[in-house]
């Protein structure tokens, strides 16, 4: 049976709509720069995206969950090749020249695969996760939905595309928190990248590796595999250094910029300082739409991709930047019911993976422009530049639509 | 039972709800501290970020002569600077592309360097004196030259140059040792500032307030535009001078002053004391100064063995050799030890036994007995060694001091020396000892020679005395200096006598034929050598017209003139063009000039500095805090380019 449109999911569109058309206006105005560049028309393509973005909503509203569920393997195995294929034969761009993340052909860039590839994980996980009825309870249980979400961040991280990485990682632990896993466990798994961090100070690090004994012995896992995570804790403070060794300057920049912009004010701070100047000054009613000094006179860097919020903070002030908060707020909260009214656990899986998605990519965005979290080129939803990821947020709200629809068609109420 | 049971379900969403909304908080924490709280401070930084400060230099006062003709004045030119860039490293790469267009070689990049690094906030002067063809090369290639700003700028000139540059001074940037100063805190680094003359002793005045104007700047450092002209504060122009310079008579001076000579002249209102010429020859080009002084030409005016710089009116001292015989016959006057017709003892027969040393009169065959008018009328040594004696040596020397040759005429020019003279007989205790010394002394003082140095316009301020009611008034260019009371203390019978026995210098005396311009107007006035050691003697003339009742004083001094067949014509000259008759009779009449000959026993007090190749060194007490133009290792002041 096909949903007809009067039966669409209205919050999630309302929200959605709306967040397209705030995004595109806030496109519009950080393409107004005193002297243009070619953001001032950027937003012409914005619009051409949201059209497509428009088609791909409906297609997925109009696709069966079954059906994606059966494709999900085929989509994840796609995603899976075109990820290696960009890594060795992809192109920087843009704002992120020196990654390897684009695929293009004929020197037409296409897109950023990662971007479709983070919803080809999360089909894959939900189809994974679905099927085995019963949460994970040991680390064993874990290790193929690891592995699902691994093999694609690394591959992105070989990029290097530390943002999208770090998505993944978030969009696994959602996941695997909505399927059941005892929150222990994640914390058993997570465990050595908490040892990774607290390596830098030998004594938190020791502190650290004593809790966790505490824990371990307290929840009492299979002993390999409390040994597993034990050993991993240590392998994880021994090669803490050489690994911070081998990440790029830039990647070692931006981590120290965000513990302290100023220490490279010029270079890697210039983003995070310019762009708090940028909120900061924009007050509680803001500079007025297009008028952002900041923006107008390039201070702010990326101001149409990675660092568009901070327009809206300039230009709208304080009370623009509730209402994205608010709408943004609307968007995952309409997901989440979406999920939990779920008719199945593959779809409600699904959702629950969309909302972390798109959650984990507002709140490291948004939090980036106000040094609250560490500088990493993700963009925002329906704000930033960028077809792929606006493709990926359609089909994401597309698909959600649809799962909306089925458990409104089953009957399903409110408890 | 399965993990997707809506009651597990319902209990995971709470979690997941907190989660966001915890998240969600704290991202409303942070911007409401960010908007709300701090927002003055990033607003702040906001404007810091793109509002760059141009400092608009306020237009010097012009400087006028006291009919209103021009002596220094403002002209537009054009100043080629660079807003700062994000690093030296971009300035350079911008200094580099721009060098072609400013003709700026490695040396003249560096130089902007420096300044760019003294005051890395403000824009960095490129070139100070643009072309008008420059700047239109310049303002095509805009874009390639980011933080290039070309400001219309007055920039000053003098349209007399040399010939007025004793007087005006001239300009120079600010150094960081005189902005340490608390008076001129307010010039901003960079700006201009008068170094010497009028330009440094009324900068206060001529010198305005640089407004400040804001430019809005893009990330790269272009110019974008002009912030509103509510944020503009405009220059306040400095205030006009009007100085009591005749003009005319200034370039009258410079044009009859004889050429290649070394020494100044001096022409003052005995009745006012106002300056109506001050003429110190050599003389250096003040415009060469302007957005800073070429290196060569600095140095070339620091080696000049004439000391250009050099204002030989108040910064040098001479001997006034037989123009100090006035003072003598002053003091003895006011002290009543003579008239005008008092004779002395032993009259002159070329010379004068006194102890065991034989002091000459200038004339080898003698004057005869002769009364004080004559005395002055020709110079005679004898009577005047004397007349020193009679006086005494006390007396003499304090009525030095309380006719102000031991201090500063107090006029309005920077650097004025204080002229020299013993304080009391202490002076000589403590030079040669206590009972070392005669007074063999006093006859050396008596004719001006031995430890006196006086400077041209102190003598020139004892002659306005002399030639007006007695009274002095100090010579000033603007302003009087308050609080002289120095008075000679003489009868106006007195005073006309003196003046009577001056006219006949020049009627019968040592400077025969210098005046009386066709009988109209009788010239008042006495002659002087100046003994140097290191050369020919310093020929002084200074003479006031009309005798009667003077209307003018002028000295001169030209250094080495040996018999000086120049000095009195000049001065005569001078005075002819002033009262407006006719000068020409005056340079074909040969002068019979008296060559003062007394010994002189020791050298001038402080006694000059080794001196080279015999000049008579300007001798600057260092009291002055006036900084000498030096030959040795002057750096000059910074220059632009």
């Amino acid at each position: 049976m096909r949903p007809p449109l009067r039966e669409i999911d209205k919050p999630l569109l309302a929200v959605t709509v709306a967040l397209a058309a705030y995004g595109l206006a806030a496109l519009y105005s950080a393409g107004q720069t005193d002297v243009p560049t070619f953001v001032s028309t950027i937003w012409h393509k914005q619009v051409i995206w949201l059209g497509v973005g428009l088609v791909a909503m409906f297609l997925m509203y109009r696709t069966s969950p079954r059906l994606l569920e059966w494709a999900t393997p085929y989509a994840y195995g796609i995603s899976i090749l075109v990820l290696m294929i960009t890594l060795t034969a992809g192109t920087g761009a843009g704002t992120a020249a020196s990654e390897r993340s684009w695929i293009s052909i004929g020197g037409v860039r296409l897109g950023q695969p990662v971007e479709l590839a983070k919803l080809a994980v999360i089909l894959m996980l939900a189809r994974w996760l679905a099927e085995r009825r019963e949460a994970p309870a040991t680390l064993r249980d874990l290790v193929p939905p690891c592995l699902i979400a691994g093999v694609p961040t690394l591959l992105v991280a070989k990029q290097p595309d530390l943002g999208s990485a770090i998505v993944f990682i978030a969009v696994l632990f959602a996941m695997l928190y909505w399927a059941g896993t005892k929150p222990s466990l994640l914390l058993l798994l997570g465990s050595p990248v908490i040892g990774l961090v607290l390596a830098f100070s030998t004594v938190a690090w020791g502190a650290w590796i004593v809790v966790l004994f505490a824990l371990l012995l307290w929840w009492r896992p299979y002993v390999w595999e409390g040994l597993g995570v034990m050993l991993a804790n240590v392998v994880m403070g021994v090669i803490a250094v050489p690994f911070w060794r081998r990440l790029a300057p830039y990647q070692q920049n931006r981590l120290l910029a965000f513990l302290n912009p100023e220490v490279d004010p010029r270079a890697t701070g210039w983003h995070v300082i310019q762009s708090k100047i940028a909120i900061g000054s924009g007050g509680f009613l803001g500079q007025g739409y297009t008028h952002g000094p900041q923006k107008r006179l390039a201070f702010l860097p990326a101001q149409h991709t990675d660092f568009i919020f901070p327009v809206v903070g300039e230009e709208l002030g304080f009370v623009g930047v509730l209402l994205a908060l608010a709408l943004f707020a609307a968007l995952v909260f309409a997901l989440l019911r979406i999920s939990r009214r779920a008719t199945d656990p593959y779809s409600s899986l699904c959702v629950f993976g969309i909302s972390g998605l798109l959650f984990s990519h507002i709140i490291e965005n948004v939090g980036m422009t106000v040094n609250l979290l560490p500088v990493t080129g993700i963009p925002l939803p329906f704000f930033s530049y960028g077809g792929s990821f606006l493709l990926a947020c359609s089909l994401a709200v597309g698909i959600s639509l649809r799962v909306a629809w089925e458990s409104r068609q089953s009957g399903y109420a409110e408890l | 039972m399965s993990s997707f049971h809506p009651y597990l379900l319902e209990r995971r969403l709470r979690l997941a709800r907190m989660v966001v909304w915890v998240a969600l908080a704290a991202l409303v924490v942070v911007f409401f501290r960010t908007q709300i709280l701090e927002h003055s401070k990033y607003q702040l930084q906001s404007e810091t970020n793109r509002l760059r400060p141009i400092p608009l230099p306020a237009p010097r006062g012009i400087i006028t002569d006291r009919n209103g003709k021009v002596l220094a004045e403002n002209v537009p030119g054009y100043t080629v600077s660079l807003l700062p860039a994000a690093d030296e490293d971009s300035l350079h790469a911008t200094l580099t592309r721009l060098a072609p267009f400013v003709k700026l070689d490695n040396a003249g990049i560096e130089r902007v360097l420096v300044r760019y690094r003294r005051t890395p906030y403000v824009p960095v002067t490129v070139l100070p004196n643009a072309t008008f063809a420059v700047v239109s090369a310049l303002e095509e290639r805009r874009l390639i030259f980011p933080g290039l700003l070309i400001q219309p700028e007055p920039k000053r000139h003098y349209p007399d140059s040399a010939l007025v540059a004793h007087l005006v001074g001239y300009i120079g940037e600010v150094t960081e040792a005189e902005r340490a100063q608390r008076r001129l805190a307010p010039v901003r680094l960079g700006g201009l500032l008068g170094k010497d003359g009028l330009e440094r002793e009324y900068d206060d005045s001529l010198r305005g307030a640089d407004g400040v104007r804001f430019v809005e700047v893009s990330a790269l450092g272009r110019v974008v535009r002009d912030v509103g002209a509510a944020s503009t504060l405009p220059p306040i122009p400095g205030r006009a001078l009007s100085t009591t310079i005749d003009l005319d008579l200034q370039r009258y001076v410079a044009e009859i002053f004889p050429a290649g000579q070394r020494g100044a002249l001096l022409a003052l209102n005995p009745n006012s004391g106002e300056i109506l010429a001050l003429y110190s020859a050599p003389g250096y080009d003040p415009n060469a100064f302007v957005g800073g002084v070429d290196p060569d030409y600095w140095r070339s005016l620091n080696v000049n063995p004439a000391h250009p710089l050099l204002d030989r009116a108040i910064k040098t001292f001479y001997p006034p050799g037989s123009t100090w015989k006035l003072a003598i016959a002053t003091m003895a006057l006011r002290r009543g030890i003579v008239t005008f017709r008092s004779h002395m003892p032993i009259p002159c027969r070329g010379g004068l036994q006194y102890g065991n040393r034989y002091f000459r009169c200038w004339s080898a065959t003698g004057h005869g007995d002769l009364t004080l008018s004559d005395a002055i009328a020709q110079s005679c040594d004898v009577y005047f060694y004397q007349l020193g004696l009679k006086l005494g040596l006390t007396s003499m020397l304090e009525d030095a001091s309380g006719l102000g040759f031991r201090s500063r005429t107090g006029i309005d020019l920077p650097g004025e020396i204080t002229a020299v003279f013993p304080g009391g007989t202490d002076y000589y205790d403590r030079v040669y000892g206590p009972r070392r010394w005669t007074s063999a002394v006093t006859l050396n003082l008596a004719i001006g020679q031995g430890e006196n140095a006086q400077t041209l316009v102190n003598m020139v301020r004892f002659y306005q005395m002399l030639a007006s009611d007695g009274r002095a008034r100090p010579p000033y260019l603007v302003h009087p200096a308050a609080g002289s009371n120095t008075s000679l203390g003489l009868s106006p019978d007195q005073l006309a006598g003196l003046r009577q026995a001056m006219n006949r210098v020049v009627e019968q005396g040592t400077a025969r034929g210098a005046g009386r311009f066709g009988g109209s107007i009788a010239i008042a006035g006495k002659t002087g050598t100046a003994q140097n050691p290191h050369g020919p003697a310093h020929g002084w003339f200074i003479g006031f017209a009309p005798a009667e009742k003077p209307e003018i004083v002028v000295g001169a001094i030209i250094e080495f003139a040996r018999e000086g067949p120049y000095v009195a014509p000049l001065v005569t000259r001078v005075i002819g063009h002033y009262l407006g008759v006719d000068t020409t009779a005056a340079s074909k009449v040969r002068i019979v000039f008296p060559t003062d000959t007394a010994p002189h026993s020791r050298q001038l007090l402080p006694g000059p500095p080794s001196v080279e190749d015999s000049t008579i060194v300007p001798i600057v007490p260092t009291d002055t805090g006036v900084t000498r133009p030096d030959t040795g290792n002057a750096t000059p002041p910074p220059r632009d380019r």
